[in-house]
């Protein structure tokens, strides 16, 4: 449908200003677009942000470090790590503190499986996005196994807590290396699976390229981070450019791809799915000995630091001035999706009302479990505890007993 | 007409195989559809009676009425829907090779009920007064005047075979001689097709898509009339279904003749034989709908009018010219 080639008079009836958001199905988290369209065309698009303001910078202000560490971990249920590792650098950075080479290693370790849950993620709701349920319950199906990996690394599935000021909170055994080498198989064989999918089924790639057009100029006027500057051929990544926790030592390669469209955003982020899962590998294989913690001392001298991270979506950046005490004195969070919102407004105009929902993909829904539970008895006086372990036989039980599922080994 | 045969026209047209049956078949092909559906996505997918309780949950929610809607088309254009469907489908054989309400002509009369649905669709999403309902009545019609002409013209192949305007007649030629299919598979593929999309289902969802328009025409709908709109889609899942069945697979037929049999006896093996080839055709829809990705209406224009009006056309021109060389 050319809207150009209207009359004036069906031109009027075509035109119309639809709102997506900031409650929407296409949208897990809110945000406000107010689309005008002539037809099927997007005319032009206005963002509005910021329906959801919390106050974690101004609480992060009234809590010591510590304390802190937690509250920003929070700020995001998909980059947890990512927000609380880039917070942690920052304020060594400032007390000068260098963490031992172990808890370094187990840093990125959990960070690049945070990555890879994320891109798993991703791959999942860009199918849903274009109407592939299908490949949605396949990707979540398999991100089970990443999530399952962060669990017994960590302890969590979501808020993993793995960091603590000077270190790590938890350290690594041969047992759960083994174990996570083993599913690390697995997954990149699964995603080479999924990489090969989306990049040649046809319905697929039809709905992914030359959709949300965005030239490599325009991708560096506006700023664009991560996956979607990579997938417009900007060269960009803080993990290479400015190495910090163990990244100078592990190698790896930066994927970026010259579509400049959906399809070249898929494209880096399957390729950096590749990466991420050999790179835990290297790093699961060459975990250096030694301490996983040092104390560090209670308050930091005046400074500003700014603290930068490749989370899965690209730059994060956190501002973090310490004034001698043990609070921080401001503290500013940029996130990777800030950046990228006018790229996603360069990206739709001139576009289709049905390609909204996967040039925006905003993808921070937020997941979670609990991990034990306490049952109580109150006939007979007794309550015990379930960990994890014996909660997720108990569910993998029951499905096999009562729906005759099973999908383990 | 003497007595006992308006009395069984009645049961026919009212019990069975009629609205009663129609019913209780649709909610089986829902799960069905969506019990496939799930298993293809590996997951566990609804028990048994997931869409009567559906149904009986819907009829038991709050009607909800926009303001500055005209009453009488939003109230009973569910109800047109409903009827328009349960009308075609007493004209296909569900048992034996013909059934009793059928006439020469019929075929058109299904062809064009079954359209009327999307049409209501469209004067649903128009009357609803949003944005999103708007855009899905547009796309609905759009979509519309895509899949209807290859579909017709599908189904114009048997009748050209046949040599008759009469769905019962199309079964009944079938039961001495090869199924369709087999003469015409490019016809049986083009009206599956088009089938997918006159449903809106993946990869034609289009009118509908959830991500996009949150729901198209529907989407000011709550309650009884939502419950009346999803039971008639279920029902144009299987009209449509034992349509194609009827017109390609032999509808009731099993490939010999069942004369020697008592009538009791030829009945229920031709209805097993209907059920299994409507559910084979509700499983190639499932099929399709977890296989693919939806298209934009763009690309479902230009593949409509490309392969699927030009395919549909040669399948014609092949039909005509077979029919010249077989007497």
């Amino acid at each position: 449908m050319e809207a150009s080639g209207l009359r004036p008079e069906v031109r009027k009836l075509a035109e119309m200003t639809i709102p997506i958001g900031p409650q929407h199905p296409a949208l897990k988290e809110p945000v406000g677009f107010m689309v005008n369209v002539e037809g099927e065309r997007i005319k032009s698009l206005d963002l509005d942000v910021s329906y959801n303001h919390r106050g974690i910078e101004k609480g992060v202000e009234q809590r010591d470090f510590n304390q802190s560490l937690y509250l920003i971990e929070r700020i995001c249920g998909i980059c947890s790590h990512a927000h609380a590792t880039n917070f942690a650098k920052g304020i060594e950075e400032l007390m000068n503190l260098e963490i031992p080479k172990r808890a370094s290693y187990i840093r990125l370790i959990v960070g690049e499986l945070e990555r890879i849950h994320s891109h798993y993620l991703w791959v999942g709701v860009a199918g849903h996005e274009i109407g592939f349920d299908t490949l949605f319950m396949y990707t979540w199906r398999d991100r089970e196994l990443v999530q399952d990996l962060l669990e017994i690394i960590s302890g969590n599935r979501v808020n993993y807590a793995i960091n603590c000021l000077g270190g790590v909170r938890r350290d690594l055994n041969e047992k759960t290396i083994k174990l996570a080498l083993d599913h690390l198989k697995k997954l990149g064989e699964r995603a080479a699976y999924y990489t090969q999918l989306a990049t040649t089924e046809e319905t697929m790639v039809d709905r992914l390229s030359g959709v949300g057009k965005l030239p490599y100029e325009k991708a560096k006027s506006l700023g664009s981070v991560g996956p979607t500057a990579r997938g417009s051929g900007v060269d960009s990544d803080v993990r290479r450019d400015d190495p910090y926790l163990a990244y100078a030592e592990v190698p790896f390669k930066v994927i970026t791809a010259n579509n400049c469209d959906v399809l070249g955003r898929t494209i880096v982020r399957a390729g950096e799915l590749a990466q991420s899962i050999e790179m835990t590998k290297w790093a699961l294989e060459n975990l250096p000995p030694g301490e996983i913690k040092k104390a560090p001392p209670r308050s930091a001298p005046p400074g500003e630091v700014i603290s930068r991270y490749e989370a899965p979506r690209g730059e994060l950046v956190h501002y973090i001035k310490s004034n001698n005490t043990d609070k921080a004195d401001r503290f500013g969070v940029r996130t990777p999706t800030m950046a990228n919102w006018p790229s996603v407004v360069e990206g739709l105009t001139g576009q289709n009302i049905a390609d909204i929902p996967i040039v925006v993909a905003a993808i921070d829904p937020c997941l979670s479990c609990t991990s034990r539970t306490t049952f109580v008895d109150i006939d007979r006086h007794k309550s015990w505890v379930w960990n994890w372990d014996e909660l997720r036989n108990y569910s993998i039980r029951w499905y096999k007993e009562n729906k005759g599922i099973y999908w383990g080994d | 007409m003497t007595e006992v045969d308006a009395w069984l026209v009645f049961l026919y047209v009212l019990v069975f195989p009629g609205i009663f049956f129609l019913l209780g078949y649709s909610f089986f092909a829902e799960w069905f559809d969506r019990k496939m559906y799930a298993k293809m996505q590996n997951r566990v997918g609804p028990p048994l009676v997931q869409p009567l309780a559906d149904f009986i949950k819907l009829l038991s929610k709050e009607d909800i009425m926009p303001e500055g809607v005209e009453a009488k088309p939003y109230n009973y254009l569910p109800l047109f829907a409903f009827a328009a469907v349960a009308t075609s489908f007493i004209y296909i054989p569900t048992f034996m090779s013909s059934s009793p309400v059928g006439f020469q002509g019929d075929l058109l009369l299904v062809l064009y009920m079954l359209t009327l649905p999307t049409i209501i669709l469209f004067l649903v999403g128009w009357y609803s007064h949003n944005t999103f309902a708007t855009i899905g009545a547009y796309r609905a019609v759009s979509q519309l005047f895509v899949y209807e002409v290859p579909l017709f013209i599908a189904a114009l192949g048997p009748a050209l075979w046949t040599k008759s305007w009469s769905v019962s007649d199309i079964v009944s030629w079938q039961q001495g001689n090869p199924w369709l299919f087999l003469i015409q598979p490019l016809g049986f593929i083009i009206a599956i097709i088009c089938l997918q999309a006159k449903l809106e289902r993946i990869p034609f969802d289009i009118p509908e898509a959830e991500t996009e328009i949150v729901g198209g025409p529907l989407v000011e709908y709550s309650g009884r009339k939502l419950a009346l709109f999803r039971i008639a889609t279920d029902m144009l899942m299987v009209t449509g279904a034992s349509l194609i069945g009827a017109l390609y697979l032999g509808g009731p037929s099993v490939g010999f003749s069942l004369d020697s049999l008592p009538f009791w006896a030829a009945g229920v093996i031709g209805f097993v034989a209907f059920l299994l080839k409507t559910l084979l055709i509700i499983f190639l829809l499932s099929f399709i709908r977890a296989a693919f990705a939806r298209l934009r209406i763009d690309q479902m224009t230009s593949f409509g009018w490309k392969w699927l009006a030009s395919l549909a056309l040669f399948q014609l021109f092949l039909v005509i010219g077979m029919r010249m060389v077989v007497p």
